[in-house]
């Protein structure tokens, strides 16, 4: 059937265009903007070396700090959040009652607000009066989450970890339900072992899900804030300061809009390089399949 | 418009852009585009190597800064060379 063309369609587009341009093009040329100024008391004055800003914060230790603790950050919960979504998916219940239950129970830290999760964390690690910190404490171990880098680092990876692993669990779930039964009967009649039908079949037909929830578990610890804001405020002392909590101080906390703009530019680089990376990969994975 | 803080050089950062998107348009209504693939073993069409080519200046520039930290201009013409290759190769 021949489909009719026409251009005309493009007009359609127009409204998200415009809806685009005010909440992301707009407030993103400001920024380049502010980025070759100096803002001081809501005036913008000329630098004399343009690229001031840019050229102190590549220097300055600081960016280079919050950007490896980012990384860290964020490959140690996807290296804990996929490999245990995985897990979980494979462990459910295929269907009947106890799978809708399933799929409810794995949905719930899901729909809690991040800074309710933070909350809720916050209290729960407390020595004082939260349930995870006293029973440490009291059972013998050195918990403080406000004075051990350390224990601030697992506190907020096991937040994580609780909030988000259900994503991921759902994910690799709806990725299972779709292989056909006749996989798994061909598999049975070649004697397959469970880690032969878990590497050759329900592996690469859950790799799309998979991609996906990869890339959307990195973009959101990438840019992670109220989470750590809530439960460590960045510390202790900048321990837990990821990228967004440090350009949150700078461009907030001491009004350093340049310096801020010139921050986001390059933060914003790495998350388009990266989703760039995510994305093209995932399409040629879709390819792939379609051949 | 004066709290987007405009100044001269950014302006003409945007129009070039600007001006790249819209030749890269007509170009790709005179001569449809045809997806191939390069050295990088994905598909790519003429609009996918303006990106790369984009973004690319963009780490060019910022590394040029990090570690010659002198003669800015200069980084433009990596930046053409990276451009023709990503065109040639890409």
């Amino acid at each position: 059937m021949d489909k009719t063309v026409n251009q005309k369609a493009w007009f359609l587009v127009l409204p998200v265009l415009i809806l685009v341009a005010f909440s992301a093009v707009i407030p993103l040329m400001t920024v380049v903007n502010y980025s070759i100024q100096d803002a001081f008391a809501g005036e913008f004055y000329p630098l004399d070396d343009k690229l001031m800003w840019f050229r102190e914060l590549l220097e300055d230790d600081r960016m280079w700090n919050a950007l490896r603790r980012q990384a860290i950050f964020s490959a140690t919960i996807l290296a804990i959040e996929i490999p245990l979504g995985v897990f979980v998916a494979l462990h459910m219940p295929k269907r009947g009652v106890w799978a809708s239950v399933c799929l409810v129970l794995m949905s719930l830290p899901l729909l809690i607000p991040w800074n309710v999760v933070g909350t809720i964390w916050q209290i729960f690690g407390r020595v004082d009066i939260g349930l995870l910190g006293y029973t440490l404490d009291a059972v013998g171990v050195d918990y403080n989450y406000t004075q051990d880098a350390l224990d601030a680092w697992v506190t907020l990876i096991v937040m994580d970890v609780w909030h988000w692993t259900s994503l991921v669990a759902l994910l690799a779930y709806a990725g299972l339900q779709s292989i056909p039964d006749a996989y798994y009967q061909a598999a049975k009649i070649d004697q397959a072992s469970r880690w032969a039908v878990f590497r050759y079949i329900e592996l690469p037909k859950m790799m799309g899900v998979l991609m996906i929830a990869i890339l959307l578990r990195f973009m959101d610890s990438f840019m992670i804030y109220t989470e750590p804001f809530v439960v460590t405020g960045g510390g202790p002392g900048n321990a837990t300061t990821f990228l967004s909590i440090d350009l949150v101080k700078m461009a907030l906390g001491q009004f350093d809009l340049g310096p801020a703009a010139a921050f986001s530019i390059m933060y914003f680089l790495v998350i388009l390089l990266i989703s760039w990376v995510f994305y093209t990969v995932m399409v040629n994975l879709d390819k792939r399949e379609g051949n | 418009m004066a709290w987007m803080a405009w100044t001269w050089p950014t302006a003409i950062f945007f129009l070039t852009i600007a001006g790249l998107l819209i030749t890269f348009t007509i170009l790709a209504l005179k001569f449809p585009e045809t997806p191939r693939v390069g050295v990088l073993r994905i598909e790519t069409t003429r609009g996918d190597r303006l990106f790369i080519t984009l973004l690319g200046s963009a780490f060019i520039n910022l590394a040029w800064l990090g570690l010659v930290g002198a003669n800015q201009p200069y980084a433009l013409i990596v930046c053409l060379i990276y451009a023709a290759a990503v065109f040639r190769w890409v």
